[in-house]
């Protein structure tokens, strides 16, 4: 990809008539493009699904399978559909510009083609393919793949909706002493490390690790999408990261280095949920009372000497599944009344 | 003497800018497949076969623009939108007559090439 973006794109030119379709290629290797060619619609589709492209110029008057029938399978494509095409025909009339425009065509250019409009359009086209592409990558280093669809299908579409989730906080406590004790590398390597197990946890359960934060992170369960039992999944993700958390303990017992303690919050309950940022840099969020205390129930841990701390609406709906402690109401930051805090049983591995 | 099936400054921005050899590789291209399209054209007909005979009649109407054979664009364009039809009445211009501005178009084009 990187390599590419410099010299231009990767394009196909879909065209049955051969006059056309060396004169187009021509054109677009001219502009710096690497150019491959189809004579007619399912040889396209043959090629889009085995190489990637990053736009597709397309004919429409074709044998065995025309312009029109390539972009309905390509709207019903996941894979495809995203993928930008310029239709460049010679036919007549606004009702074909229009029908391919409502296929999901990006753009219409007669023929015989203008050189410089196809330069213009192919650079349109090609910037809203790397953004789309960035996009996808972005959403997909945060959030399980079928969260990253829904971002996607929704068109990443800004602004929230009240949600009932679960908030989980996590955070390694002392970090500070345990960093200069040894390399910055060996932090760096560290935090790595406990990051993949903690979001490899959290995506297993179907929760979405929306924040990082030095060595702390934020993740909800119940949405961008609604997760049956979000509250279980959010316990369940934090008794798996306590005790994938032991595992790397052991190791780091073995190479005689200090151990590695977590602290986690949790609590559910209404909250404002979406995309914030601009069309160019955004991140999935979420925001309100439940989120703060989530956050207040972390920070209790230390005070508890507790590993994981929950609130009572988690806990009404976890029924008996878990060994819990009852700490009884607690004052906690930020909260005019004591709030009822349960600790989670987890076990003899930290 | 009538004037030339060519329109000279639309093959000259062709050449211009595409390159002069690729244009002279394309006209032999077009030289090489307008014979097999012609043909076509006339077992379309002869078989009724509208949407065939629409579809060549399209091809060479966007061929020969693409050369500025224009004359040569406008009666295969008539062809397109009369379909088998209006040929068959009489009101479209003949595929003989579309032979003969063909063989005109070919042979401005193949000097055009060798110029």
């Amino acid at each position: 990809m990187r390599e590419r973006q410099a010299a231009g794109g990767r394009l196909l030119v879909v065209d049955d008539n051969k006059v056309n379709r060396l004169l187009l290629m021509r054109s677009l290797e001219l502009h710096g493009h690497t150019v491959a060619a189809a004579e007619n619609g399912r040889v396209a589709l043959d090629l889009l699904r085995r190489e990637p492209f990053d736009v597709v110029l397309l004919d429409m008057e074709m044998p065995e399978m025309d312009g029109f029938q390539v972009l309905e399978q390509l709207v019903g494509d996941r894979q495809l559909r995203d993928l930008p095409v310029i239709v460049t025909s010679s036919l007549e009339g606004i009702a074909n510009v229009v029908r391919c425009i409502e296929l999901g065509a990006e753009d219409y250019l007669t023929k015989p083609v203008n050189p410089v409009l196809l330069k213009a359009r192919i650079g349109a086209s090609l910037e809203k393919k790397r953004l789309r592409d960035q996009q996808k990558e972005l959403v997909s280093r945060f959030a399980t793949p079928e969260v990253a669809q829904d971002l996607e299908d929704s068109g990443f579409s800004l602004g929230g909706k009240l949600v009932q989730a679960t908030v989980m906080f996590s955070d390694i406590r002392d970090f500070t002493t345990l960093a200069e004790s040894q390399t910055p590398e060996e932090t760096i390597e560290l935090l790595n490390t406990h990051y993949a197990l903690m979001f490899d946890a959290i995506t297993n359960r179907g929760g979405v690790v929306t924040t990082m934060m030095g060595d702390g992170l934020m993740s909800v369960f119940g949405a961008p999408l609604p997760l049956p039992a979000h509250e279980e999944g959010a316990v369940r993700a934090a008794l798996e990261m306590v005790e994938l958390i032991g595992l790397l303990n052991r190791e780091r017992e073995a190479a005689r280095k200090p151990p590695l303690r977590i602290g986690i919050g949790i609590a559910t309950g209404d909250m404002v949920a979406g995309y914030t940022g601009t069309k160019a840099r955004a991140t999935y969020t979420c925001i309100g009372d439940t989120v703060n205390l989530a956050s207040r129930l972390e920070s209790h841990t230390k005070v508890a000497r507790r590993t994981l701390l929950i609130d009572g609406a988690t806990r009404s709906a976890l029924g008996e599944a878990f060994p819990l402690e009852a700490l009884g109401p607690v004052p906690l930051r930020g909260k005019a009344l004591p709030v009822d805090v349960f600790s989670v049983d987890v076990g003899s591995t930290l | 003497m009538s004037a030339s099936p060519i329109d000279q400054a639309t093959y000259d921005t062709l050449a211009e800018t595409t390159g002069a050899d690729f244009v002279r590789e394309l006209v032999a291209t077009f030289l090489q497949e307008a014979p097999a399209m012609l043909a076509e054209l006339r077992s379309a007909l002869a078989a009724g076969d509208a949407e065939q005979f629409r579809r060549i009649a399209h091809s060479l109407k966007s061929n020969s623009n693409t050369f500025g054979a224009l004359t040569l664009g406008g009666m295969a364009r008539e062809l397109e939108h009369g379909g088998i039809a209006k040929v068959a009445a009489g009101g479209s211009p003949s595929l003989d007559e579309l032979d003969q501005e063909y063989a005109r178009a070919a042979a401005a084009l193949e000097a055009l090439r060798h110029a």
